[in-house]
């Protein structure tokens, strides 16, 4: 081999050498990582990706943890594939389900306590809206991570209102005599049939909400005994199945209901079909999207003291007992509800909105740092004034917010005072009546529940 | 008897034994599939539920034997009487319905001739249709402001009840769903219509017998066997009823109006077992369902030998 030859030969070793020397770095940085933090592959139950609002906080754990290979089964949680999934000893690392659900599986020990979890992640409670934390925590422990936060607000038909010659500042949600009032004023009927409600209650499900404005909560603050037939809450049902009379009763009230095209651009509103309701701010987003223009006014939801109540929902992430990468599953929860996360999913959200042309009505995220950048920054004013109202009116919302305290006998208890509540309506009980039987038997649920717990 | 022809016989009796082993085995070897199916999801399962109704079992802890307190809270348990009388209005009001317009669908069909295949896949159409998708449907079609029933019957001057929101109309309303689905009946029935003997029909006549007394006694009792057939299963099938009545009403759509009106066996013994985690107590539901219909199949099948012929028999 001649000279050059062991020249160019010397230099193409060396060029190779430093290729894969520096190509493999980092490699050897990434493995140093990952042997530091979590790794491993993670399965996800319950969850899926419909919007932006999943998809870029997902984005942001996967840029934060390249390592985790991330497998989500998309879906809401269907409950018997998870009991049999945990029963079989394969369960997902990580599980996504409505707060009302957590104390129900925790107390059973379907959910790992996350206080090793909060530890190793050094997790900051304190941003999270306390209401959700009390929603997933039994005996001092902490089972769940919160993400959304849906208040209640009063919307009311503007144009009903001015037939009717009254105005928003008519509508005091304080003063039951005179919501009774307003819904003989509003209510509609031709023919003997209704065609438009005066004032919708929403019954059976916001219950708690009247039981509220009438100073009680369903449940005890230990989650121990329930209150269901506590003399305020006879009250709030009595007065609100009382306000579907106008309507000439139940049955003719919830055939009416039925029809109304509640997600479409011929909404209740936009057809003249109700007066007023209470109701979850999520529906500003479908109002703000399918009909911007229609004749809606915003009030919050007030005790009968005046003071601003929400009875609020959403959901949360937990680790169920044999998740097999519970590092990483905690780590997950994390990165989806950390303030970051929200920040960029609101972000992005502003910006499809904005190239759709449409109202950003915001993102409530139970993350109490995120919200105040995403309304304090993010949500500019739309130019729609209504509109604007309800995100100002949602916001003050969130911090009148309760929960139903947690307790392990959620959906029995659930169904207890919802059937009472049916039974009322349909006229085969007196609301003492339906509230005695209900008391009982979620009594005798929650007694059973807690043993699991005691 | 000579040594040498007893080994023959015993050497031929060995063959023999040996063919009769091998056809028993082929035998046992084409059956194994139903066979292990049958102990795998249907006996094992079945055991396991009877077991575990002795037990008190939330699918996530070990069960705890608890005696005889599951079938004690039976007794106790309110809703298990109500949504045994609702089960059992529903059954009574659908089967003989179905029954009736199954047969009048089939002998529709049996005269149309050549159209009849046409007619024949459109009436079994609904029967394939996904029980969900039926459910949502028909709460749309009963609604009792808009809805196509009571739009129909507002054209021939009736007041349409309130199908979905009227505690009294729910279960009619249910029963009408379900005659949705008639289609699988009417497919048996044709065919049995069609193996009715055309000479018996003829010599009925002959004997001046009008077309009500022709198929009052020689159509009916010619496919009684079927009759008799469509009768068990479809109460069996009444009895368990469950898809299509949990999404109208107990699912994400759920109005609450039928909370106590369309409360079925099977949605209450669902409820028990997948949403209040009481997998103990809904084993011993499904036992007192498996006994109630033991019986009345029992009782349909005593009976049977008064109206049911069966050639040859």
């Amino acid at each position: 081999m001649s000279k050059r030859s062991w020249y160019y030969l010397t230099v193409m070793l060396a060029t190779v050498a430093v290729m894969v020397f520096t190509a493999g770095a980092p490699a050897l940085r990434s493995t140093v990582q990952a042997q530091d933090g979590p790794s491993g592959s993670l399965s996800v139950m319950g969850f899926s990706l419909p919007d932006e609002v999943a998809t870029v906080r997902v984005d942001h754990f996967q840029e934060l943890y390249p390592d985790i290979e991330l497998n989500i089964t998309e879906g809401g949680l269907d409950q018997q594939q998870f009991l049999t999934a945990v029963a079989s000893g394969n369960a997902p690392d990580v599980v996504y389900m409505s707060r009302e659900l957590i104390s129900t599986y925790a107390v059973r020990g379907a959910l790992t306590p996350l206080e090793e979890c909060i530890e190793s992640q050094a997790v900051d409670l304190s941003q999270y809206r306390q209401a959700a934390l009390e929603q997933l925590t039994i005996d001092g422990e902490l089972y769940g991570l919160p993400e959304f936060f849906n208040v209640i607000m009063v919307m009311a038909n503007t144009a009903a209102l001015e037939e009717a010659g009254l105005t928003i500042d008519d509508v005091d949600i304080s003063d039951w005599e005179s919501i009774a009032e307003l819904n003989d004023a509003l209510t509609k009927m031709e023919d003997g049939l209704v065609t438009r409600i005066g004032f919708d209650p929403k019954l059976p499900e916001f219950l708690p909400l009247w039981a509220a404005a009438n100073g009680v909560s369903l449940i005890s603050e230990d989650g121990r005994t329930p209150n269901l037939n506590d003399p305020a809450v006879v009250e709030a049902l009595e007065f609100t199945v009382g306000l579907h009379e106008a309507a000439g009763g139940r049955q003719d009230f919830m055939a009416f209901r039925d029809t109304w095209d509640f997600f479409g651009s011929n909404n209740m509103f936009v057809q003249d079909q109700l007066g007023v309701f209470p109701m979850e701010q999520w529906y500003v987003n479908v109002l703000s999207d399918v009909s911007p223009d229609a004749p809606v006014d915003f009030i919050p939801f007030t005790d009968r003291e005046g003071n601003p109540i929400s009875y609020v929902t959403g959901n949360s992430w937990a680790i169920p007992t044999g998740s097999s990468n519970p590092e990483a599953a905690c780590a997950f929860m994390k990165a989806m509800t950390e303030a970051d996360a929200w920040i960029a999913a609101a972000e992005e959200r502003a910006r499809l909105r904005s190239e759709a042309g449409t109202t950003n009505t915001g993102i409530y995220s139970a993350n109490v740092v995120a919200d105040e950048v995403i309304f304090g920054e993010i949500i500019q004013p739309s130019g729609n004034e209504k509109l604007d109202k309800a995100i100002a009116v949602a916001v003050e919302a969130m911090d009148g917010g309760f929960g139903i305290p947690a307790n392990p006998a959620g959906s029995e208890f659930r169904q207890a005072w919802q059937d009472a509540v049916n039974r009322v309506l349909n006229g085969e009980q007196s609301a003492q009546e339906a509230l005695d039987q209900a008391q009982a038997e979620a009594q005798a649920a929650f007694d059973e529940a807690w043993m699991f717990q005691d | 008897m000579s040594g040498q022809s007893l080994v023959t016989r015993l050497s031929r009796r060995e063959r023999r034994v040996t063919l009769e082993q091998r056809e028993r085995l082929a035998a046992l070897a084409f059956i194994s599939p139903w066979f292990i199916g049958f102990i795998v999801f249907t006996a094992g399962p079945m055991i396991a539920s009877l077991v575990l109704s002795f037990t008190n079992y939330d699918v996530i802890n070990p069960p705890s034997f608890v005696g005889l307190d599951n079938y004690q809270r039976l007794i106790d348990d309110p809703r298990i009487e109500l949504s045994l009388k609702n089960s059992f209005f529903y059954a009574a009001l659908y089967v003989p319905l179905m029954m009736v317009v199954a047969l009048a669908l089939a002998l529709i069909l049996n005269q149309v001739g050549k159209a009849a295949g046409f007619f024949r896949t459109v009436f079994y159409l609904p029967s394939v249709t996904p029980a969900v998708a039926v459910g949502t449907l028909w709460l749309w079609l009963l609604n009792p402001r808009v809805g196509l029933v009571n739009r129909g019957l507002d054209l021939i001057g009736i007041n349409g009840p309130g199908w979905t929101t009227n505690p009294d109309w729910i279960k009619p309303g249910i029963v009408l769903m379900s005659l949705w689905s008639v289609g699988s009946t009417v497919i048996l029935y044709l065919a049995a219509l069609r193996n009715v003997p055309v000479e018996l029909h003829e010599a009925a006549t002959i004997d001046g017998a009008n077309s009500l007394r022709r198929f009052w006694h020689v159509t009916v009792p010619m496919i009684s066997g079927t009759l008799f057939f469509t009768l068990i299963v479809n109460t069996i099938s009444a009895l368990q009823v469950f898809t299509e009545v949990y999404t109208m009403f107990f699912g994400n759509m759920r109005s609450g109006t039928a909370s106590s009106a369309g409360l079925f066996y099977n949605i209450y013994l669902f409820r028990q077992a997948f949403e209040f985690f009481r997998m103990g107590y809904a084993s011993a539901m499904a036992w007192l369902l498996f006994l109630i219909i033991m019986v009345l199949t029992f009782i349909q099948l005593r009976f049977s030998k008064r109206w049911v012929y069966y050639e040859g028999a």
